[in-house]
């Protein structure tokens, strides 16, 4: 074997769309799982909002690119993903939730983020049968949408592979083979892989497989749980994401799939550290308390499933990406629980480093995201 | 021989079952119809009492749908209450309630507010899951030492399902109440725990989900309910394997649980005419259960060159003239919106279906019992989660109702042993025992000859292994002996015989008849054991008596019809048969066998590819070859791309087929990845949730 260009080690969010677009440019791309099947990490647990709107400007320009990625997929590569664009409507009962959207709005709008403040309303028309009691309104922005993580990850395996790409499923990378300060490709039970460049993409795992690469990666997991319903009718355009906590959370978020399913989180305040991926007894009362608090209605879905996923999180709630440690080795990591909405973005970005083709913006974005960075400011709205 | 024409909807009579009669009906409608339920009816049953079998339209593909499982586990069976998404063979009907079919998928109701409210935590010794034989063997068992035992059920009455076993039962006469029926097994065990001060037992709860926490979750009346036990005994008894065959989803094809849940609890007749798909136990007693519901069973179809289940039940089957067709089977079921006829055929060596063999016959209804698998899920999510895990009956290991019942009293003497240091351990008996009832049937061997020189003696036609002495225990001269195993042994008569027929009546197998030739030598009178519908044999006419292999031997008078209290509703009817008969006569038939009502073969329909293995998502065999072909193996992988396993069964149905057609596609069970899976079991209103232990 002559070996790689670039190994991959994670086939999640990241990885995935990494290895497509990596070896449609051309490259000889490897990548390595230590489980079965492609997505089987985190990328299965989220619940597939995809939105630009953030308040950073590199969250938002990778989403931007996610969501150009998710939308032209189909007519691209004839893959259905159940991209809907949706739109996303935070809804504000209180006054500081008021002015925090309204804040973070100005900031988007000055980024070039289709957003807007919209009356009560407009909510209530957006989300029938939402709460109208105390609603001062919300932020929508009808660009962003929703895909199936599951869909995604199994067509960006397969559009991969017939671009050569090699996938070593069940294949965990035990070392990271680093020598006179370059690194030279990777080591699994299987056997050793030379390849000139390797990319950390391996979300939860992060910081164990940063240190094969002398790296101390500031990824610590936490777990968040959610819920898939029985469909119904269409009756919900957008990601409704309410904003007042509730016991034990901060905000609660639901949407309606191309399925017609209900998918519905909550955020754990203070966060549950740790990679325990058991379902918890809590949960499911708890978000089901403040899902009929917002939208009454919701009582009525039968509720299927419901699982535990990691944010691999940050201290400040954005990714590190870029090169980092000895030379060749470029990291990934730290989504946030974003991975699926910033992948295909990030992953063009990959493509554009590490082919040294850069794009205008990318100097920013890549050193808003530096994995050296240091940690000052926190996201606004996660 | 006149044969009652079978009649869809409420039973009239039974030969076993008390007939409900309500005075009050539930009035609702369908589709705007006003119709009538039953006190406290499940809708699915409502609904076919009143010949509606298409509950509604798949999103998928508009194919119809209607009741499949009976048991909550499937959703075909979802229907409009009020305007809210039900499952119908869950739901009870309510005065003035409307229904309506679901067509695509459902609209989501507007409008109210919901209730919120904690949710209580209940901490119990051992939470015991499914009363069942195996659930409530071992909360009377834990009762006794006075463990704080919770047991819960899914269902509005304790027994699991034999609560649908009209049937008298195998095993032993001392241990497993052989020789009784099962429904009544399910009240005297009921009977035990509900003089027990420390075992509680909630019904119509359901068990949803197991927490990382070391909870379960719980659904009782709409409340919600966190149990927080020390230990867990799972006796949840087994699901039904399913055969994906073209038609396989119309309304009318149904699991043996479904059909008995319809005719023995609910007492309604889906149907009038069946074929029953499996030559099991289970196939084989649901075909005697449709007869006796005055079902015409037009046959078994089995694909292996001799049943699975015990041979009495095959014969009781054949001498009642229904045919047994082995190595046959299904090739389709045909019909527009319900089952009209099934197609079926011989299969050769390599189990493929010869061609040219292929016959179409009438019937409205097909029951597939191709066997149990153990519903295991909880205790394994239960073991994930770090509980103290216990496993009893078919949940554990598939087997007799009898074995359910020992292996339940075991598991709770391992559960005894945990926590009293000089607790009584498990007698070695009771695993003898166990085993016993446990194992299958042995070989069939010829049938014992009648004894010579005497002028009264049974006829014993036992001629296969099995766990059952009722008959050399009811015997009061003791002239009824197990030779070899004294639980599995074939019986032999040896001695003198009063004639008082408590054998024939007792033997769960009707495999016993009396002849008594003390009076005319000529025509010697034989007693033979009759179960089915009191009309169809009568003092004074005639008879089409048959063989022990069910071959006519004539048309005989019957002198008399005995229906005492101590047979437990199974008649004795005496037959006035010849010198040459009586040895023979075996059993009365109550339909033709060569019946065959053969109609114009019909185009199957559609091809092996387009068999629908996953029937939430309506996935084709052909797609999950296509999937297989193209290199994936982990079934997880496969629900991304096919949404197989995504659906309300959450796997439990499809993950079987899928693993088949692996194994068709030359992939060994080794390389194939099992999808994971997570709580729930069973979809739950988000209300429950919600509105916590409170009434919602």
């Amino acid at each position: 074997m002559t070996g790689y260009d670039v190994a991959i080690i994670g086939a999640g969010s990241v990885g995935l769309p990494a290895a497509h677009f990596l070896a449609a440019a051309g490259l000889r791309i490897a990548v390595f799982d230590p489980l079965p099947s492609p997505g089987r990490g985190e990328n299965r647990a989220a619940i597939g909002g995809v939105r630009a709107t953030h308040s950073e400007p590199a969250k938002a320009a990778l989403c931007l690119d996610s969501i150009e990625v998710f939308a032209t997929w189909r007519e691209r590569y004839g893959d259905d993903l159940e991209w809907r664009r949706g739109g996303y409507l935070f809804v504000a009962y209180r006054e500081e939730d008021e002015a925090a959207l309204r804040a973070v709005i100005a900031a988007q709008q000055a980024m070039g983020l289709g957003i807007a403040w919209v009356g009560p309303s407009e909510v209530a028309d957006l989300a029938p049968g939402i709460v109208a009691d105390e609603l001062r309104g919300g932020s929508y922005s009808p660009g962003d949408g929703s895909a199936s993580p599951l869909a995604a990850a199994h067509a960006f395996r397969i559009r991969a592979e017939r671009s050569g790409a090699r996938f070593h499923f069940g294949e965990p990378v035990v070392a990271i083979d680093v020598r006179c300060g370059r690194v030279h490709g990777v080591t699994t039970p299987h056997g050793s892989y030379p390849a000139p460049i390797v990319v950390n993409a391996a979300g939860a795992a992060a910081r164990t497989v940063g240190r094969m690469a002398g790296l101390d990666l500031a990824v610590a997991p936490d777990a968040h749980e959610a819920a898939i319903t029985a469909p119904v009718s269409r009756f919900l355009e957008p990601m409704v994401v309410d904003l007042r906590p509730g016991p034990g959370s901060k905000n609660c978020y639901f949407y309606q799939s191309a399925t017609g399913q209900i998918l519905f989180c909550l955020t754990p305040d203070p966060p549950i550290t740790g990679t325990d991926r058991r379902a918890t007894s809590s949960f499911l009362p708890a978000v089901a308390q403040r899902l009929v608090a917002v939208l009454p209605r919701l009582r009525h879905l039968q509720v299927r499933r419901t699982w535990r996923g990691l944010y691999p999180a940050t201290p400040d709630g954005s990714p590190l990406i870029g090169w980092a440690g000895p030379a060749g080795s470029f990291v990934a990591v730290g989504m946030c629980g974003q991975g699926f909405m910033l992948g295909p973005g990030v992953a063009r970005l990959v493509v554009r480093t590490l082919t040294g083709h850069p794009a205008t913006g990318d100097a920013e974005i890549l050193d808003e995201l530096a994995p050296d960075r240091a940690f000052e400011s926190a996201e606004v709205l996660t | 021989m006149d044969t009652p024409r079978a009649q869809r909807g409420r039973l009239e009579r039974h030969p076993v079952l008390a007939i409900g009669r309500d005075a009050r009906p539930v009035r609702f409608s369908w589709e705007g119809r006003p119709l009538e339920a039953r006190p406290g009816e499940v809708i699915s049953s409502a609904l076919i009492a009143a010949g509606v079998d298409v509950f509604g339209r798949h999103a998928k593909d508009r194919t119809p749908q209607g009741l499949f499982c009976a048991n909550g586990q499937c959703a075909q069976c979802l229907v409009l209450a009020d305007g809210i998404p039900v499952k119908a063979c869950m739901t009870s009907v309510t005065t003035g309630m409307q229904v309506r079919p679901v067509v695509g998928l459902p609209a989501l109701p507007e409008g109210g507010d919901a209730e919120t409210g904690p949710v209580a935590v209940r901490e119990v010794d051992v939470l015991v899951i499914g009363a069942g034989p195996a659930g409530l063997a071992a909360a009377a068992e834990l009762g006794a030492a006075g463990v704080t035992v919770l047991v819960v059920d899914d269902k509005a009455v304790a027994g699991g399902k034999l609560v649908l076993q009209t049937h008298k039962f195998f095993g032993s006469r001392e241990h497993t109440s052989a020789g009784t029926r099962g429904i009544d097994i399910a009240t005297e065990l009921s009977a035990v725990i509900a003089e027990q001060s420390t075992v509680e037992l909630w019904l119509e709860t359901t068990a949803v989900g197991v927490f990382s926490d070391r909870r379960i979750g719980v659904v009782r009346n709409g409340r919600y309910t966190l149990i927080a036990p020390a230990a867990v005994l799972v006796a949840t008894g087994a699901r039904e394997r399913q055969l994906p065959f073209p038609g396989h989803t119309l309304p009318g094809v149904y699991g043996a649980g479904a059909l008995q849940t319809l005719l023995n609890r609910d007492q309604v007749a889906p149907c009038t005419r069946l074929i029953v798909i499996g030559g099991g136990n289970v196939g084989l007693i649901a075909a005697y259960h449709a007869l006796q519901a005055g079902i015409e069973v037009a046959g078994v179809v089995e694909v292996r060159p001799s049943v699975g289940g015990y041979q009495v039940h095959a014969d009781k089957l054949r001498r009642l003239g229904v045919p047994v067709y082995l190595r046959h089977t299904v090739l389709a079921a045909h019909g527009v919106d319900r089952v009209e006829a099934v197609t079926i055929a011989q299969v050769g060596a390599g189990g493929a279906a010869i061609p040219g063999s292929a016959n179409t016959l009438a019937a409205d209804a097909v029951l597939v019992a191709v066997g149990l698998a153990p519903l295991d899920e909880l205790a394994r999510q239960a073991e994930e989660c770090g509980m103290d895990v216990y496993v009893a009956g078919d949940a554990h290991a598939i087997a007799e109702a009898s074995a359910a019942i020992y292996s339940g009293k075991i598991a709770a003497r391992r559960i005894l042993a945990t926590r009293t240091p000089d607790a009584v351990s498990v007698p070695a008996e009771w695993e003898d025992e166990l085993a016993r009832l446990a194992a299958g049937p042995g070989p069939v061997g010829p049938a014992p000859l009648p004894p010579a020189g005497l002028d009264r003696y049974p006829v014993l036609r036992c001629t296969q292994e099995i766990p059952c002495n009722p008959c050399a225990s009811v015997c009061k001269r003791g002239a009824i002996e197990l030779v070899g195993d004294p639980l599995r042994g074939l019986p032999r008569f040896t001695g003198d015989c009063t004639g008082c027929a408590k054998c024939v009546a007792i033997c769960p197998g009707l495999a016993i008849t009396l002849v008594d030739r003390t009076g005319d030598p000529e025509r010697p009178i034989v007693t033979v054991p009759f179960e089915m519908d009191a009309a169809l044999v009568e003092a004074g006419t005639e008879v089409l008596a048959c063989d022990g292999d069910g071959a006519p031997l004539g048309r005989f008078p019957v002198v008399a019809v005995r229906r005492r209290t101590w047979q437990d509703r199974t008649a004795l009817i005496d037959i006035e048969a010849t010198r040459a008969t009586g040895d023979a006569i075996a059993g009365i038939r109550v339909r033709d066998p060569h019946d065959l009502r053969l109609v114009e073969a019909r185009p199957v329909g559609s091809t092996p590819e387009d068999v629908v293995v996953c029937r939430c998502e309506r996935v084709t065999a052909g797609e999950v070859r296509a999937a297989i072909g193209s290199g994936v193996r982990d079934l997880n992988e496969m629900k991304g791309m096919l949404r197989v396993c995504m659906g309300a069964c959450g796997g439990r149905s499809c993950a079987e087929h899928i693993t088949r057609l692996f194994h068709e596609e030359g992939v060994g069970a080794a390389d194939v990845i099992a999808p994971t899976t997570r709580p729930l079991f069973t979809e739950v209103p988000l209300a429950v949730f919600a509105a916590g232990s409170r009434s919602p």
